[in-house]
């Protein structure tokens, strides 16, 4: 019995100098980083105001960095991914081999997906939604704090797998039999699975929070119908995590009883059934598009709302095809395997049921268009990813809704069209949204704008880029080209593919510009502070408070009249001269307590997932046991708010009062 | 439909006037579907390219430094617009949904091609990383190499050895998953004579890159002559032959054998090979881990 179950030296690659390569720069960048901290001797402000802070701003500030992180790692295996299939034609193998390829894009897709898309989300969402709910904070902050940590765990797993073993080469959905124990013997399907399966706890515990959150929690007044879009389209996204993040998290365990203890849910053997696999995964992975375009749909309502000066054209029709988007996902799993054999019938049902979701997305996109019309559009950076978005939404909708039809699919499924047709969604829907709400919320959360010049350089290249990569592949589909191929012998498409790799630097270079940008508008921060709390005219209640805002967010609860809470509010104060903040005795606030439990169980999870995935069984039951024990601790803790003095809420208005004055 | 020949004319020239793939279709199947293609997008972009230039046309419009916009702030509903709204993707949802039930019927993989002609059958297996073409009527049995008669009705029954493949030959038409443990159904029929590409659809591991196969579409004598010659040359395939040949490997040049065991198709598809079958998976397991 040897005591480290699988993992010995052989599981660091060595011999691989590109991997090896990839290693040395993340562990320098982790040495630069940690060095960095222990120099400016900030590990105890790190420890106390973000590692164990349950205030809902810092941890989706913590999700949109984690997010950003793994863009990087994602964004890379793109680029290999291009160059690779850019070379590889003919009789050329390029420089990956089939064992390292088909790493590359298994874990490009898992990266992008659920730990870049994912936690950009639901970190927009964390430090939005109570803002413009007008509450102090999230229903549950220290389960918040797990979710955040769980989610950080398994995007540490994905890039342990870099150095040590390998991660899944069985794709990013992990289909049985390729990713049963006779076909992938290695760990990679491990990694993949408890990566997947610790981050996707985390995930319904944020959906679980959220959804509590903004049922439960709103400032008075707030009736659904006042509630700003942004947190209508969090709450479909939630009650779909809430209702397909099981699903996934049972598929994902019935996979690993195959893997470990020879039972044959999707085995060859013992009358398993792969295609129940595919269907459980889609029945998870369709409403999975939609927590993700959902929140980025709000974002762009509020932006287009906020720079155009007039209220969101339509907000009862956008609320209604938000709710109706939320059903509709769990109706259309199947068209993601239309060639599977199934009868017409079925395969005609589920057509029709995709396209009817393009009924209530055709209609946000009219209103947002009505939304600019009788407006004074600004042209800031948030808009251009919102117009860009639009117009590139409408291409990649139109190519969905040409796949739905059963036929057609039958000939392009699998193809790079598909590829092109998700990128095209997934890059201008999601993307451009987590960068819309990334440039436009940056402000209110560290209180200076990032700047604007590298803002629109960054936008350019990401739109130019986009499409120079994706149309060819378009193109390509249509000469039946499909997916994840290594190496392929036809020469007409390497021209194609060559422009495709082209467009992936001029992203490379809007990826570029971003970093400038981060790094630009901290050395300017002087320059681009925001001392009014409301740098862009906004319209809800998030920007009625300070940049950044205080921990307990408002000094007093909001009272709400309508929609668009703030515009009213500075309206009114317009009209009547009224000073917006009369004499009022401040009372002291009840903020919750900061914890480790987060951090700590999310260590303890690692421990886990790590033991699992090499076979260690003590070192798994140690890893249990600590989680436990932790969640224990918590449990029995007694004191679980302080309160923040009335002089202090006092202090801190009277500053920000004084800085808007002057 | 104007603008799907237009998109067709510049994907072909910009393909330096060779058109190839989906929209070279060399049969029946292939065409009905590069016709469904066309209709769906030429319906669609009616719309959307009206909306594209609509988009832009508002915001450059209706800019903050445009002084002869009118600044409505307070246009936030109109009951004529939302209806326009909604109905617009209803239209177009309507139409493209009827493309798409008539379509899923008149194109359903599993649906026999109605013709006079006698189809012929043709047995599918996916292999580690090779394609097995069983011709149970004329006993013989290829590999990585389809060939059949021009203008006749193939039916295919399929399915695979071991993990999930889909057949593809993107000029004849629909694709459809191979899968162990099952078959499934998929008509195709060539009206040119000619040799076409053939793949794998769906991920398969190390060596799917190189799983492909050429269609060769030839006259009915050209056909029965290849049928006679391969009745003469390789060996024959049976259990024994049928285990050396699951064994993976990759790029396989094509060659045939010349007699079949008598339903051996239906003994994959049930996986009863008998205990050399369990054998089997073993060993291939450890091969596959090797490479």
């Amino acid at each position: 019995m040897n005591l480290l179950g699988k993992l010995d030296w052989n599981a660091i690659p060595l011999h691989e100098p590109i991997i090896m390569g990839a290693t040395g720069f993340m562990v320098l960048v982790v040495v630069v980083v940690l060095g960095f901290i222990t120099a400016k001797g900030a590990w105890l402000y790190l420890w106390h105001e973000w590692l164990t802070s349950v205030d809902h701003k810092r941890i989706g500030a913590m999700y949109c960095i984690l997010a950003l992180v793994m863009m990087l790692r994602g964004f890379s295996d793109a680029i290999m991914i291009r160059s690779q299939q850019a070379l590889a034609a003919g009789g050329a193998q390029g420089y990956l081999p089939p064992e390292h390829f088909n790493q590359i894009f298994s874990a490009h897709g898992t990266i992008m997906i659920l730990f870049m898309a994912m936690p950009f989300v639901v970190g927009l969402m964390n430090f939005a939604v109570p803002l413009q709910l007008g509450v102090r904070d999230v229903a549950f902050p220290t389960l918040n704090s797990v979710s955040f940590w769980l989610t950080a765990s398994g995007a540490l797993l994905v890039n342990i797998s870099l150095a040590v073993g390998e991660f899944s080469k069985a794709t990013w959905w992990g289909y049985p039999p390729l990713s049963e124990m006779q076909y992938s013997p290695g760990v990679g399907v491990d990694y993949y699975l408890w990566s997947l399966q610790i981050s996707g706890i985390g995930t319904l515990l944020a959906g679980i929070n959220f959804v509590t959150t903004i049922l439960k929690l709103r400032a008075p007044g707030m009736s659904y119908m006042r509630m700003p879009v942004f947190c209508w389209t969090a709450l479909a996204a939630n009650l779909l995590i809430v209702a397909a993040f099981p699903v996934l998290t049972a598929t994902l365990a019935m996979l690993a009883l195959d893997r470990y203890l020879g039972f044959h849910f999707f085995s060859l053997e013992g009358q398993g059934n792969q295609m129940l696999y595919s269907n459980l995964f889609w029945v998870w992975g369709h409403p999975e598009v939609y927590i993700l375009i959902l929140p980025a749909f709000g974002v762009f309502s509020e932006v287009m709302a906020t720079f155009s000066g007039k209220p969101l054209f339509g907000y009862r029709s956008m609320v209604a095809a938000t709710m109706t988007i939320c059903i509709l996902s769990f109706l259309v799993w199947l068209h993601h395997f239309f060639t599977m054999g199934a009868s017409a019938n079925v395969n005609g049902f589920f057509g029709v049921m995709s396209m009817i979701i393009a009924l209530p997305t055709g209609a946000k996109v009219f209103n947002w268009l009505f939304t600019m019309y009788g407006g004074r559009v600004r042209f800031s950076v948030p808009v251009l990813w919102s117009i860009g978005f639009m117009v590139t939404f409408v291409i990649g909708g139109m190519t969905g809704v040409l796949m739905a039809v059963p036929p057609a699919d039958f000939q392009l499924h699998n193809s790079v069209f598909l590829v092109a047709h998700f990128h095209n969604v997934a890059i201008g829907g999601v993307v451009f949204g987590v960068m819309a709400g990334y440039n436009y919320w940056f402000p209110k959360a560290f209180g200076f704008k990032l700047d604007e010049r590298w803002g629109r350089a960054s936008f350019w290249c990401w739109f130019v880029g986009f499409y120079v990569a994706f149309m060819p592949l378009y193109v390509l589909g249509l000469m039946g080209m499909t997916r994840r191929m290594q190496h392929y012998d036809n020469l007409s498409w390497q021209p194609w593919l060559i422009a495709a790799a082209f467009g992936t630097a001029i992203i490379l270079a809007g990826v570029v510009c971003q970093v400038v940008q981060l790094v630009v508008s901290i050395r300017h921060r002087g320059e681009l502070r925001d001392v009014t709390g409301d740098p862009w005219n906004g319209r809800t209640l998030e920007w009625a408070t300070a940049s950044p805002p205080p921990a307990w967010n408002f000094a007093f609860q909001p009272k709400v009249a309508g929609l668009d809470a703030f515009w009213s509010s500075k309206n009114r104060a317009q009209a009547t001269k009224d000073e917006p903040t009369s004499a009022r005795d401040y009372e002291p606030v009840e903020m919750p307590k900061n914890s480790a439990t987060g951090f700590v169980t999310a260590f303890f999870a690692v421990v886990i997932g790590f033991a699992l995935i090499w076979h260690i069984w003590w070192l798994a039951i140690v890893g249990l046991f600590g989680a436990f024990m932790t969640l224990l601790a918590f449990s029995f803790r007694r004191h679980n708010e302080i309160e923040v003095p009335a002089e202090e809420i006092a202090r801190f208005v009277r500053s920000y009062q004084a800085g808007v004055a002057a | 439909m104007r603008y799907g020949l237009l998109a067709i004319v510049m994907i072909c020239a910009a393909t330096q006037g060779g058109c190839e793939g989906v929209l070279d279709p060399k049969g029946p199947i292939a065409l009905a579907e590069r016709q469904i293609l066309f209709n769906a997008l030429s319906i669609m972009l009616a719309i959307v390219i009206p909306v594209i230039v609509a988009i832009l046309g508002f915001a450059f419009w209706f800019r903050a430094s445009n002084e002869r916009a009118h600044y409505r702030p307070d246009f936030t509903y109109s009951g004529r617009l939302e209806l326009l709204v909604w109905s617009i993707p209803a239209m177009t949802v309507l139409l493209v949904g009827g493309v798409a039930w008539i379509g899923a019927h008149d194109l359903d993989p599993g649906k026999p091609i109605s013709s006079t002609v006698t189809p012929v059958n043709v047995q599918v297996v996916s292999l580690d990383w090779k394609w097995l073409f069983i011709y149970p009527e004329q006993g013989i049995a290829s590999v990585n190499k389809l060939v059949v008669p021009v203008g006749t009705p193939i039916s295919f029954e399929l399915t695979s050895s071991s993990v999930m493949n889909s057949f593809f030959v993107p000029q004849l038409g629909s694709q459809i998953y191979t899968m162990s443990g099952m078959a499934t159904r998929l008509h195709l029929q060539a009206d040119h004579l000619g040799t076409y590409p053939g793949i794998s659809a769906m991920f398969s591991g190390d060596g799917f890159p190189d799983m492909r196969f050429t269609v060769d579409a030839v006259t009915d004598e050209k056909f029965s002559q290849w049928v006679s010659q391969a009745r003469e040359t390789g060996s024959t395939l049976d259990k024994q032959t049928y285990a050396d040949l699951v064994k993976p490997s990759k790029a396989v040049a094509p060659f045939t054998y010349r007699a079949v065991a008598p339903d051996l198709f239906g003994s994959i598809v049930n996986a009863d090979l008998g205990m050399q079958g369990s054998s089997l998976s073993i060993c291939s397991t450890s091969q596959r881990a090797e490479r």
